[in-house]
C-alpha cells in the first residue's frame, strides 16, 4: 500500500521544542504574575489588617470579587471589555493583568494571616525597644509573617502556575494551548498530555523542593 | 527620675487606673505588687507610652511622655522592658536578638551593635549562646535574652512585668538572679513580680496595687511585716 500525504503527522522533536517554549510562556506569565499579585496582595492583606473599616467596606468586597468570580469568566470578560475603556491589551497582557489581580485577591488574604500571626505582645515587644511602626514591620513582623504563610503562599503560587492554563483561551500560546495545536494535528492526545503533564511538573517540582527545604531550614 | 502624676486610664468604660501618683528615683529599685487585674501592667504601659493616658502626667526624667511633641521611640530606648512572654525574635541568632534594635534604632555601626550584643550576652549569662536560634533555648535563657536585648539600647530604667511569671519553677531563679545583678549595678527598676521574696530582698520600696490605686508604699519591711491596708493584708496572707 502506498504512503499518502497526510494532514495528519507523528510527534516530532520540533513539536517538543514547541511545547518547551510554550512551557516557557507559562513560566514566565506565572513568575510575573506571582510576582506582582504578591506583591499587591501583601499591600491589600496590610489594608485588611490595618484598616477595619476602608478594608471591610472597600477592599475586602473587590478582592472577594476576584476569588469568587471563575477565572475563565474573568478573563473572557476582560479580555472583551478592556478595549472598550481604551485598553487595547494582547492575550498575554490581558492575561497577565487577570491573573495578577487574581493572584493579589488570593496572596492578600494569606498575608493579613501572615501579619496577624505575629502577636501583639511580639510587636509591643518591639516597639519598646524603640523602634518605630515601620521598623517592627520591617525587621520583625515581615520575617516572622513571611516565614508562617509561606507554606501557603507556595500552594497559591503553584496554583496560580496550574490556572495560568486557562489563559489558553484568549489564545496565548502556553502549554495547554500548544498541546490542543498538537493534538489537532497528530491525534495523539494521550502522548502529548503526558508531555505537558511532565512539563508542569517541571515547572513545579523544584519549587515545592526548594520550598520544603527553606521551611526545614526555618524549623530549626 | 520617673514622676507619675494623677494617672487615670480608661479601656473604654473600664476604669483601670485611679489616680497613680509614683515617683521612682535614679538607683532604686520599685517592686510593684497586687492582684491579677489591678492595673500592673497597664501602669508600664502608661510609663512608655505604648496605653494613651486620659488623665495626669508621666515625666520620664522631665520628658513628658504623653505630650504630642515627644519623640517616643527616642524615650523608649531609656525604658528598658521585659515582659511576661518573652517575645525572642525566631528568625534571629540571640546575638541578631540583641544586635538589632541597637544597628536600626540607635544608629550603630553592625561592628559596634556586635560588640554590646556580645557584651550584653555575657552579661546575662548567655556567653556560650550567640548562634543559637531562640527556639533552641529554654524559657529562662529566652527571658535572659529578652533582659540583654532591652539593656543593649543602653535604657536608663528597666521595667519588668512579671518576667518569671510564665517559667517552669525551675527556671525562675537564673532570671531573678540576672534581675538582681542588674539592681546591684545600680539600674533603676519598676518590677511588677509575684516573687516575693524577691520584692523583699531587693527593692528599696515595694507597692502594692489594689484596684487601679497604689494603696500602701513603703520599705519591703513596712509592707511585708507591718502593712496598714487592710487589702494589703489579706492579699500577702493568701499569696504567701
Ligand atoms: N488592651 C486592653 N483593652 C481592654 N482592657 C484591658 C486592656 N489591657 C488591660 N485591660 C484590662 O485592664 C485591667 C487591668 O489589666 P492589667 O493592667 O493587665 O492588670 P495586671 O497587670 O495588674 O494583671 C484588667 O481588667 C484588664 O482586663
Ligand atoms: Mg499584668
Amino acid at each position: 500500500m502506498e504512503q499518502t500525504v497526510t494532514v495528519f503527522s507523528g510527534f516530532s522533536a520540533q513539536d517538543l521544542l514547541f511545547l518547551g517554549e510554550a512551557a516557557l510562556r507559562t513560566l514566565w506569565i506565572s513568575l510575573l504574575s506571582i510576582a506582582i499579585g504578591s506583591l499587591l496582595g501583601g499591600i491589600f492583606g496590610w489594608i485588611l489588617y490595618e484598616t477595619k473599616y476602608w478594608g471591610g467596606i472597600l477592599v475586602n468586597p473587590l478582592l472577594d470579587m476576584f476569588r469568587s468570580v471563575p477565572l475563565i469568566v474573568q478573563l473572557v470578560l476582560f479580555y472583551n471589555f478592556a478595549p472598550i475603556v481604551g485598553l487595547n491589551l494582547d492575550a498575554f497582557e490581558s492575561g497577565l493583568v487577570v491573573l495578577t489581580m487574581y493572584t493579589a485577591a488570593l496572596v492578600a488574604n494569606v498575608a493579613r494571616g501572615g501579619i496577624e500571626s505575629v502577636g501583639r505582645s511580639m510587636r509591643i515587644a518591639s516597639r519598646s525597644l524603640g523602634m518605630s511602626y515601620w521598623q517592627d514591620m520591617r525587621y520583625v513582623v515581615f520575617p516572622i509573617g513571611t516565614r508562617a504563610i509561606f507554606p501557603s503562599w507556595v500552594g497559591v503560587a503553584l496554583g496560580v502556575m496550574k490556572d495560568s492554563a486557562l489563559v489558553s483561551v484568549l489564545g496565548y500560546v502556553e502549554l495547554v494551548k500548544a498541546s490542543q495545536v498538537l493534538i489537532t494535528r497528530t491525534q495523539e492526545p494521550l502522548l502529548i498530555i503526558l508531555v505537558v503533564g511532565a512539563f508542569y511538573f517541571v515547572l513545579s517540582y523544584p519549587v515545592s523542593r526548594y520550598s520544603a527545604k527553606l521551611e526545614r531550614r526555618w524549623s530549626q | 527620675m520617673i514622676k507619675v502624676n494623677g494617672l487615670h486610664k480608661y479601656f473604654d468604660d473600664l476604669h483601670v487606673l485611679r489616680g497613680i501618683d509614683l515617683e521612682v528615683q535614679k538607683g532604686e529599685v520599685l517592686s510593684v505588687i497586687g492582684a491579677s487585674g489591678s492595673g500592673k501592667s497597664t501602669l508600664l504601659y502608661c510609663i512608655n507610652g505604648i496605653e494613651q493616658i486620659q488623665e495626669g502626667s508621666v515625666y520620664v526624667d522631665d520628658v513628658d511622655v504623653h505630650s504630642k511633641a515627644t519623640d517616643l521611640n527616642k524615650l523608649r530606648q531609656r525604658l528598658g522592658m521585659v515582659f511576661q512572654q518573652w517575645n525572642s525574635f525566631p528568625h534571629l541568632t540571640a546575638l541578631e536578638n540583641v544586635a538589632l534594635a541597637p544597628q536600626i534604632v540607635r544608629g550603630l555601626t553592625k561592628a559596634e551593635a556586635k560588640d554590646i550584643a556580645i557584651k550584653q550576652l555575657e552579661h546575662v549569662g548567655l556567653g556560650d549562646k550567640f548562634d543559637v536560634y531562640p527556639n533552641a533555648l529554654s524559657g529562662g535563657q529566652q527571658q535572659r535574652l529578652a533582659i540583654a536585648r532591652a539593656l543593649a539600647m543602653d535604657p536608663q530604667y528597666m521595667l519588668f512585668d512579671e518576667a518569671t511569671s510564665a517559667l517552669d519553677p525551675e527556671l525562675v531563679g537564673e532570671v531573678l538572679d540576672t534581675m538582681r545583678v542588674l539592681a546591684e549595678e545600680g539600674m533603676t527598676m519598676i518590677c511588677v513580680t509575684h516573687e516575693m521574696g524577691f520584692a523583699r530582698d531587693v527593692s528599696d520600696r515595694v507597692a502594692y496595687f489594689h484596684e487601679g490605686v497604689v494603696e500602701e508604699i513603703g520599705s519591703p519591711d513596712q509592707i511585708f511585716v507591718d502593712p496598714e491596708s487592710e487589702h494589703t493584708k489579706k492579699f500577702l496572707a493568701k499569696v504567701r
